[in-house]
């Protein structure tokens, strides 16, 4: 059984924005029966460029049902210019995560909003020019290496993963280890040309991230189980903070904060943070 | 008759089954006091060994086969490796190797490996089968050569329930003066078996199929067959499979396997009623469905259903809801990305292969459970084919 998130049930089990709508400005098709998954979205937009309707219909799994439907939520209201930018990423974490085998399902997500925009546009997608690596599931070099970059992919399975190529029947591998290597020693080619400077962060952009990743990410998740947190003092590597709502007094508390909150905070900020709980 | 918590709805004992009450009372005594090592010699450790003697002929009772010709092993995937493996290392000489397309992994991946080995080449036919899941006879006729050193074909498919004609099979490759091997592990305790009237060499069961723990099997040896061990070891099992007997679990299997046949009876009338009124139940109240396998040649407590336009994950995880157990040969539930080499071999179309359900009875199903499944699904299925962006177009 997967480990789905309360927000991807939730979305699988309630999904917001089913249908098509019948005048729409853009339409995205992707995905296909014979590949297990395919999503229709369809797109309403103004006179000032903004979505002002979205609306799906999915085959596939529950993280492909919970994808379409985010994706639909998060581009409602959007400037076309803005939703361009969306990633399959921001769909994920905007369901606080997936599974890393089903991350494709929010490629499809990002790639349905991009065709849509495309067909609203009057454009040609540059995916579809590319060459077919992977046979079984038409993918091709260009969807590999966009998703190579943008996800900082470093295995074929991870490849796999994020867009399905070499799921089938593994002939392709090969070409996708090569794609994979010509990608690495490309960026380690501008990393070499630009050396990045390590520098040590100043203690008030240290605490401006600290509060950053707070807001971004771990608040909104924290509140999905009716809790919330509250920076209260960084002194050196050390993070004082509060939890609040349900959190407070929940005997996971401090799994909680030991094992999310200080997680991220080193994944994202600094690797040496240790965090505490003020206690009153 | 329930052991499991009364709100589950449990129709997946193809994957795996309930412990039945009586087993585990059985077993219970071997995990307390008894825990003697039957190849000691004081009479503490008799007790395991005669508990071990009485699981064998209850065992060799269900199959029809003598107490000598059971050797215990950890699970069927064991039992079939070590068949197949002994086979090509007795006969050295041969590279060739006789399945089918529908085997499950713990055959199919073993033959696949073999065929890629490095150094030694094994040559592998893997039989055809039709649109209703049966095997092609002539096709298995013309792949027996002198070269071909075993052939390894299931009793009943596991997801399918479609019984294969393993007897004949075993007639006409013993006729060749080949092995035969049938991985029984879905069929042994749901249809009648009776090896001394075949001329099957090797036969796979595990016990978790049965109502026995997970975590042991069988290896089923005919008598005077070519064999070599798969496990060497200690002189346990005869030399045939080393390895201190896991005595608990080998009498649970052996009073599973009296229940087995004491239920005989009821899993070829009551189950069967109970499968036929949900799939009938099916197939008349949702549109757009398809029955997978043959409907005759099939396991009493099977059946696999495709419903067109939705994916299988989905349809499982709505019915979880119900807390209904069932299973999916749809690609998204595996992890794999394709569906279910099963319904591919039979040629399953797309639009009904990815949302594949397979439902597997026991007698501890009842009536209530069968009609609690056919008042939500066709709800859950119209549901899911309303998000569907092929429904529309394909619906009538």
């Amino acid at each position: 059984m997967w480990d789905y998130t309360d927000a991807v049930k939730e979305h699988f089990i309630n999904p917001k924005n089913v249908g098509e709508i019948k005048d729409a400005d853009g339409v995205g098709n992707v995905g296909s029966i014979a590949c297990g998954d395919a999503l229709r979205l369809t797109i309403k937009v103004d006179e000032n460029d903004v979505i002002t309707d979205a609306k799906f219909k999915t085959f596939g799994c529950a993280s492909a049902i919970a994808s379409s439907s985010m994706l639909t939520e998060l581009i409602k209201g959007m400037k076309i210019e803005d939703a361009k930018n969306l990633t399959n990423d921001d769909i994920a974490k905007a369901l606080g995560g997936l599974p890393k085998e089903k991350m494709h399902c929010s490629v499809m997500g990002r790639e349905a909003l991009e065709a849509a925009i495309a067909d609203f546009k009057g454009a040609i997608l540059p995916m579809a020019q590319g060459e077919v690596v992977c046979e079984c599931f038409g993918v091709t070099d260009l969807e590999v290496i966009r998703a190579i970059r943008e996800n900082q992919l470093s295995t074929v399975e991870d490849i796999t993963n994020f867009t399905k190529a070499g799921g089938g029947c593994g002939r392709c591998h090969e070409q996708l280890q090569a794609l994979l290597d010509e990608q690495l020693q490309e960026s380690a080619g501008t990393a070499a040309a630009a050396p990045k400077k390590i520098k040590r962060m100043t203690a008030l952009e240290k605490i401006k991230k600290i509060e950053e990743v707070i807001e971004r990410e771990i608040r909104p998740t924290l509140k999905m189980d009716h809790g919330d947190i509250q920076l209260v003092d960084v002194d050196g590597d050390f993070v004082t903070v509060s939890l609040r709502g349900s959190c407070a007094g929940c005997h996971s508390s401090h799994a909680t904060l030991k094992g999310y909150v200080e997680k991220k905070l080193r994944e994202q900020v600094l690797d040496t943070l240790v965090v505490e709980e003020d206690r009153p | 008759m329930s052991t499991q918590a009364p709100e589950i709805i449990y129709m997946d004992n193809n994957a795996t089954t309930a412990i039945a009450p009586e087993v585990l009372e059985a077993m219970l005594p071997y995990l307390q006091e008894y825990y003697g090592n039957p190849s000691s010699m004081y009479d503490f450790a008799r007790y395991s060994a005669l508990a071990m003697a009485k699981a064998r002929e209850q065992v060799a009772g269900l199959i029809g086969a003598h107490v000598d010709e059971i050797v215990f092993t950890s699970c069927g995937t064991e039992s079939d490796s070590t068949a197949i493996f002994s086979a090509l290392r007795r006969f050295p000489e041969k590279n060739h190797i006789v399945t089918t397309r529908v085997e499950h992994p713990a055959v199919k991946t073993l033959c696949d490996n073999m065929e890629n080995l490095s150094g030694r080449k094994y040559h592998v036919t893997r039989l055809q089968v039709e649109a209703d899941g049966t095997l092609d006879m002539q096709q298995y006729r013309d792949s027996l050569t002198d070269d071909t050193a075993i052939v390894s074909v299931m009793w009943a498919n596991n997801e399918t329930g479609v019984i294969f004609p393993v007897e004949e099979m075993a007639r006409i490759a013993k006729e060749r003066g080949i092995l035969f091997h049938t991985d029984a592990v879905q069929a042994v305790g749901k249809i009648p078996i009776n090896l001394a009237e075949t001329a099957i060499d090797f036969l796979a069961l595990s016990g978790h199929k049965l109502h026995a723990p997970k975590g042991i099997g069988v290896l089923y040896i005919r008598k005077g067959a070519p064999y070599m061990p798969f496990l060497n070891g200690g002189h346990q099992e005869h030399g045939r499979r080393g390895g201190t007997e896991n005595v608990a679990s080998i009498v649970a299997l052996g009073r599973a396997c009296e229940l087995a046949a004491a239920n005989m009876e009821v899993e070829n009338t009551r189950v069967r009623a109970l499968r036929d009124k949900l799939e009938n139940g099916l197939l008349t109240s949702i549109p757009k469905v398809l029955l997978n396998g043959n409907k005759h040649m099939r396991l009493p407590n099977t059946t696999n259903i495709s419903f067109e336009y939705v994916e299988g994950e989905a349809i499982l995880l709505h019915l979880n809801r119900h807390h209904i157990c069932a299973s999916s040969g749809s690609a998204c539930t595996s992890g794999s990305l394709e569906p279910s080499h099963v319904l591919r071999a039979m040629g399953v179309p797309f639009t009904a292969a990815h949302g594949s359900i397979r439902f597997s009875l026991s007698p501890y199903n009842t009536e209530t459970e069968v009609d609690k499944v056919l008042e939500v699904l066709p709800e859950i299925i119209a549901e899911l084919r309303n998000l569907s962006p092929f429904w529309e177009e394909n619906s009538n």
